[in-house]
């Protein structure tokens, strides 16, 4: 068996998600099965520098195989299901992993439709080969699903579930050999006729939501965009990324890139601080693996406590301040 | 333009699911099932976009047992023209790449310009089968919609998308899919009138059959199970318990 896994990646580096996508295929497969991690890109340093980020990013890589095309420059459907699909035909692999990021939940189930296959998508654990748990009904309950088909298994898997460092040290770590893929003529019925237009994105200095150690997270409990400051300077003492509730991204507190929970994007910090938030179901999906969950509601009665480890029944306008004032700082 | 939208009946969104004790599924029977919420704002982005005379019609689409047909006529009640609706006996065997099948077939009959979705079932939470029918279809996609705008001469369509760093615009050819996100819009309610309309549109049956598509998986669920439970934590008084525990009981301090 071996495995193709699709690197994001941005401003030079792999993306931790896809990072973990090396880490669940290497769990899969078994540590001696090779992993091809494939960078694409229009070029340029950008993609240079990713190549060698690629090359050194996990022990499990045997191979980085290298695509480049204009067409590959920005994260459209078309073109990467396209790219997927020939370097599948081309390379027989048993397996894609790819990250369950927005990108891969764009790309893979596409290119699996094109490669005649059922994809199983953000899974958090892996069996075996062909065996996944997933889970559905927003994380109420865990199906375990295997794949039957003759093609390749399509896995995109939920990366806060596969730790991007792997724990062990894997037998066999060589230098991946770094090899150019064609990819000169994508072209299907559908490329060039979607088009990239831009990205509107919040520049923020905090740690990205799905690495941080520590998220701090507020709801409709704050209500006003203003109020978010409080939260900011908790999360800035304690270099902390700052989250939300569906309900403050709805009541247009904070922007959508904020919002954790299972339709949003999904936590595993070390320490999840839920301020102001009520707990809907929806929400609990995105947070459940924290390690230490602390809730911080006036209303006794609020469903975050029922998952909390710790919780305070306080007014948060009050327990905010004295939480900044007390907090040992963890910024240098 | 003809406006075509694909609508799933699910476990309502409200419900507390409960595992079978056999391990084999979720209990659907004697549960209030709805339509799944993301596909509602497709039907109504659907609905709007024929309401700003960008559209002439919206075809609602269902697959599975009879019961689809209750969610069929939930859309024609919110304003959709027509339904049609392909009858299966199962449809715990259904996954994406057979819906993805049967919308293909359905879109080379009724030649829709636009295919609206919701971006996932609240159920299996599979988030693919828009994805899939736009590859099948050889189409151009847009997932996870947070605004649709159609051009003035109707060949295009300007997407903006949610994804993990912000809002992203992209710009389709049609006919295209479009998956819609969370805040697309908000579904209106049926109103009463509406209701005793619907009862009258037509919901035509076809079998897979006779969409010359074959429903097989290659997948199987072995089994559905608990997920592992968070055991029940402890309330402190203050902020300065609080503290105290998260430095020498948990220790993240």
């Amino acid at each position: 068996s071996s495995a193709l896994v699709i690197a994001e990646h941005g401003g030079g580096s792999v993306k931790n998600g896809s990072i973990s996508a090396v880490a669940a295929a290497a769990a899969a497969l078994g540590d001696s099965s090779p992993v091809t991690l494939l960078v694409a890109g229009s070029g340029g340093a950008e993609l240079d520098a990713a190549i060698q980020h690629a090359s050194s990013a996990h022990p499990a890589v045997s191979q980085v195989l290298v695509a480049r095309s204009p067409l590959l420059g920005q994260p459209l459907a078309e073109p990467w299901a396209e790219l997927l699909v020939q370097a599948q035909k081309k390379g027989n692999y048993s397996h894609i992993f790819a990250a369950s990021s927005s990108f891969g939940k764009d790309v893979l189930p596409r290119a699996a439709a094109l490669l005649g296959v059922s994809p199983i998508t953000d899974v958090t654990r892996t069996i075996d080969q062909h065996t996944y748990i997933r889970p559905i009904y927003a994380g109420n309950a865990m199906a375990t699903v295997r794949f039957k088909g003759s093609g390749p298994c399509i896995v995109s898997i939920r990366a806060t579930s596969f730790p991007a460092v792997p724990g062990l040290a894997l037998t066999g770590v060589g230098h991946p050999s770094i090899v150019d893929f064609d990819a000169s003529s994508l072209s299907s019925g559908a490329i060039g006729k979607s088009k990239w237009i831009g990205l509107s994105s919040q520049q923020t200095e905090r740690p990205e939501l799905g690495a941080a150690k520590i998220v701090i997270s507020g709801g409709r409990g704050l209500k006003s965009a203003e109020n978010f400051e409080l939260l900011e300077k908790l999360a800035d003492k304690l270099g902390a990324a700052v989250g939300a509730s569906r309900a403050a991204v709805d009541a247009g507190f904070v922007p959508n890139d904020m919002q954790i929970g299972q339709t949003g994007k999904i936590v595993a910090p070390e320490l999840y601080i839920a301020v102001g938030i009520s707990g809907a179901i929806q929400h609990l999906a995105g947070i459940k693996d924290s390690k230490v969950i602390v809730a911080i509601n006036k209303d006794r009665d609020a469903p975050i406590f029922q998952v909390a480890d710790y919780g305070l029944a306080m007014d948060l306008f009050e327990a905010l301040p004295e939480l900044v004032a007390k907090v040992p700082s963890k910024r240098l | 333009m003809k406006v075509m939208v694909a609508v799933k009946r699910v476990v309502d969104y409200a419900v507390k699911v409960r595992i079978k004790a056999d391990k084999s599924g979720v209990e659907t029977s004697n549960t209030k099932m709805s339509m799944n919420p993301f596909c509602e704002i497709a039907v109504e982005e659907a609905l709007r976009i024929k309401e700003a005379g960008r559209a002439s019609e919206v075809v609602v689409v269902s697959m599975g047992g009879e019961q689809c047909v209750e969610t069929i006529r939930t859309g024609l009640a919110m304003g959709a023209d027509r339904g049609l609706h392909v009858i299966t006996q199962d449809s715990s065997s259904l996954f994406p790449l057979a819906v993805a099948k049967l919308l293909q077939a359905l879109v080379s009959s009724e030649q829709p310009r636009l295919l609206l979705l919701g971006k996932q079932a609240i159920d299996d939470d599979c988030n693919q089968t828009g994805q899939m029918v736009a590859g099948l279809l050889g189409w151009p996609q847009a997932t996870f919609a947070s605004k649709v705008s159609i051009s003035d001469d109707k060949e295009s369509v300007c997407v903006e998308r949610e994804v993990d760093g912000g809002i992203e615009t992209i710009q389709l050819q049609l006919p295209a899919v479009v998956t819609a996100d969370l805040r697309l819009n908000t579904p209106r309610y049926a109103t009463l009138p509406n209701i005793m309309k619907a009862k009258k549109k037509s919901i035509q049956r076809v079998t897979p059959e006779e969409l010359n598509v074959v429903i097989g998986s290659d997948l199987e669920v072995l089994e559905v199970t608990e997920p592992p439970k968070r055991k029940a934590g402890v309330m402190v008084a203050s902020v300065d318990e609080l503290l105290d525990k998260l430095k020498n009981e948990a220790r993240v301090f």
